[in-house]
């Protein structure tokens, strides 16, 4: 493992063990009282989750030009994350939505976006798993095919259905309502890459394996 | 290219009026999908409002999916599709002459079900029919290429029957959104052109970006 | 005899022997081809014997350019797959177990499909004579799949030589042949060596290998055991060689 990692990993658990005080002391939101505590999990998940799909379809695409087995792994690895990261959004938004808008779901452009993306996400994992041998190459073009697909799915979405807050939501902030917001986000942050770093590297071993598995046969 | 696309296209239609079972069994099963969405949905004789145009749209994605598992499966036998990589034909040639075959099947189920709709329906779907060609062209060309590299690349994976709509629906839904949202606009009692436009716009843009990135990825998706 | 050679003439394509260099393959864990090497040259029938799962099938489609070597090279002339153009594949024929014929086609419209796909001007008469070369041109207006798995065989074997390929690359050919076809394919394949073409067959028929074959490559469990020119009595090689003889 390379050396930052373990003083990473020290640092986000810190984090995360830091966050709820620091979340506790931010502002009340006027309408929506303690439950809108909940955003600060959930838009740092949302960003986490969008950031492993940029990631995801960038491998992808370095591994269908090159066929390096690296960017495979890597684009494996934050397609998991993607779908776990995913799942926590779809799950922490309904519930604050249930407090602040009086229903779990809606379907507006954000909400049903991330779902259909999140959708895409899990068929990359089912190809993976499912497939049979060569499946790389093949989710390699469906997260091709997923990545470009995101303005038109958001545009469509939108122009369908449009009840989310803003995007304006995060500059207007007042400084306590900001900081925890920002804390989380680089606590979350921090945690996708540690998570990256080690799944990439159990692929690493796998393959590692299988050539040592494939050596020991050709001295034989 | 066009030449080695026209040759796969014509071969396809050549054997497919030969057996005919590709057409006949797409057809009868979109046809089903209609009745089933009328018992479903028609209540007391009277159909819900703007159903028709989701339904429609349904039908199509339904019977493309199967039409597009067929193909593929016929191509799986004889390995012929292995056949058709080992000429020296340009793999996106391969692809582009597939795709056409797809989509003269498709287009005729449409041509098939759009009255069917129309009338078990209700719906004045005849009543603009430039729109609803273009509306129902653009979209189908955005569900079968994707539907055609999907289904080609899935030809030698396992599971491959259930993979192909696990992949392709959550792919194609803005086509299907576009779709549906553009056809039932062309239900209203009066035309809203800009949205109508908006819509189709969004298809074609559609088109362009995945047929071009289908014939780049077609070539490294189908070599081993 | 290569109506296809004089419509793209470039030199490079032209090749009179392809060399496997050191090639393998692996699908994961699984070795299916270790380190072989040989060098198929124009005139000359190699043989690719070994029992099911030896890696012939894989060797063969790797020699097609359907797969890429996990590790060492193949050349064509002096042209890798990699960096030759997709008309390096107009120059190799395979006949595959799957024999690669639409069943709901006529004899006559597969050749000339095959025919037309591979660039050829004259398909219809390239078919015409293709299917005369394997005495079915009474039978040329017939569907494919009324034919029984020799007369399909036989027009598999024109439909893979309809664009006179330098490399011909035949996969189990003698499988599930009577006597009578079996000496026609062994005669064409004669008849192909007399005209320059690289011949590379794999098969588990040893009794008519013997004949027909000019070098002999046991493979067992990926791995090229033995390799003989001009090879007799393959029974006992064949037995010595799978049972521990020669190097590995």
């Amino acid at each position: 493992m390379p050396k930052w990692f373990s003083p990473a990993a020290i640092l986000c658990g810190a984090m995360f063990a830091l966050s709820p005080f620091v979340i506790a002391s931010a502002a009340y939101e006027s309408t929506m009282g303690l439950v809108q505590k909940i955003f600060y999990y959930h838009m740092p998940s949302a960003w986490v989750f969008l950031i492993g799909a940029v990631v995801c379809g960038i491998a992808s695409v370095r591994y269908l030009a090159t066929g390096d087995p690296r960017h495979d792994r890597t684009a494996l690895a934050a397609g998991e994350l993607v779908v776990v990261f995913g799942l926590l959004t779809l799950v922490t938004g309904p519930l604050w939505a249930r407090k602040a808008w009086g229903t779990f779901w809606i379907w507006d452009a954000r909400t049903t976006s991330s779902l259909v993306s999140w959708m895409i996400a899990c068929a990359y994992l089912i190809l993976r798993r499912y497939g049979g041998p060569g499946s790389e190459k093949l989710a390699a073009a469906l997260a091709l095919f997923g990545m470009a697909n995101v303005p038109f799915i958001y545009i469509s979405v939108n122009y369908w259905r449009t009840i989310h807050p803003a995007t304006t939501v995060v500059p207007r902030l007042p400084f306590t309502m900001g900081f925890p917001l920002w804390f989380c986000v680089v606590t979350f942050v921090l945690l996708f890459i540690i998570l990256l770093k080690l799944r990439v590297r159990v692929e690493e071993q796998r393959a590692r394996l299988d050539a040592l598995y494939l050596a020991l046969d050709e001295r034989s | 290219m066009m030449r080695v696309a026209w040759l796969i296209l014509r071969k396809d239609l050549t054997v497919e009026v030969r057996s005919k079972e590709i057409a006949y069994t797409t057809l009868f099963f979109a046809v089903s999908c209609v009745l089933v969405f009328a018992f479903a949905l028609v209540r007391e004789g009277r159909p819900p409002e703007d159903g028709a145009a989701g339904i429609l749209w349904i039908s199509v994605m339904f019977a493309g999916n199967l039409a597009l598992g067929r193909t593929f499966e016929r191509e799986r036998q004889s390995e012929t599709l292995r056949a058709l990589l080992l000429a020296p034909a340009s793999r996106p040639a391969v692809y582009v002459g597939k795709l056409l075959g797809i989509l003269a099947l498709l287009f005729g189920a449409e041509l098939l079900l759009v009255p069917l709709v129309a009338l078990l329906f209700q719906a004045g779907l005849l009543a603009h029919p430039f729109w609803l060609t273009s509306i129902l062209v653009t979209g189908t060309i955005g569900f079968a290429a994707v539907g055609t590299l999907f289904a080609a690349m899935l030809v030698r994976a396992r599971s491959r029957d259930v993979l192909l709509p696990v992949l392709l629906y959550p792919i194609t839904v803005p086509v299907i959104i576009a779709g549906v949202r553009g056809t039932a606009t062309l239900l209203q009692p009066e035309l809203d052109a800009g949205i109508a436009r908006f819509w189709l716009a969004l298809l074609v843009t559609f088109d362009v970006v995945f047929v071009t990135l289908a014939l780049w990825t077609f070539e490294a998706v189908m070599t081993d | 005899m290569s109506p296809a050679a004089a419509s793209t003439a470039r030199p490079g394509l032209d090749f009179d022997c392809v060399t496997v260099d050191e090639v393998s393959r692996h699908f994961g864990r699984r070795r299916a081809v270790s380190r072989v090497s040989f060098v198929a040259h124009g005139g000359r029938i190699i043989g690719l014997l070994g029992p099911n799962g030896a890696g012939k099938s894989t060797l063969l489609a790797m020699l097609a350019t359907l797969l890429k070597p996990s590790a060492g090279v193949i050349r064509y002339g002096t042209l890798t797959a990699a960096d030759a153009p997709p008309e390096l594949r107009g120059r190799i024929g395979v006949l595959g177990h799957d024999l690669f014929l639409y069943p709901e086609l006529t004899a006559r419209e597969n050749l000339a499909f095959f025919a037309a796909l591979y660039g050829r001007r004259d398909a219809g008469a390239a078919a015409d004579a293709a299917l005369a070369e394997a005495g079915l041109a009474d039978r040329g207006d017939d569907l494919v799949s009324g034919f029984s798995r020799g007369m399909r065989q036989r027009i598999a074997l024109e439909r893979a030589l309809i664009h006179g390929p330098r490399l011909v690359l035949l996969d189990e050919p003698f499988t599930g042949l009577d006597q009578a076809s079996t000496a026609a394919l062994v005669a064409r394949l004669k008849g192909l060596r007399e005209s320059g073409a690289a011949i590379v067959l794999a098969t588990h028929d040893l009794d008519v290998a013997e004949g027909l074959l000019d070098e002999a490559i046991f493979l067992r469990e990926g791995r090229m055991v033995e390799s003989l020119s001009r090879p007799e009595d393959l029974r006992s090689a064949y037995h010595q060689a799978m049972t521990g003889g020669g190097r590995s």
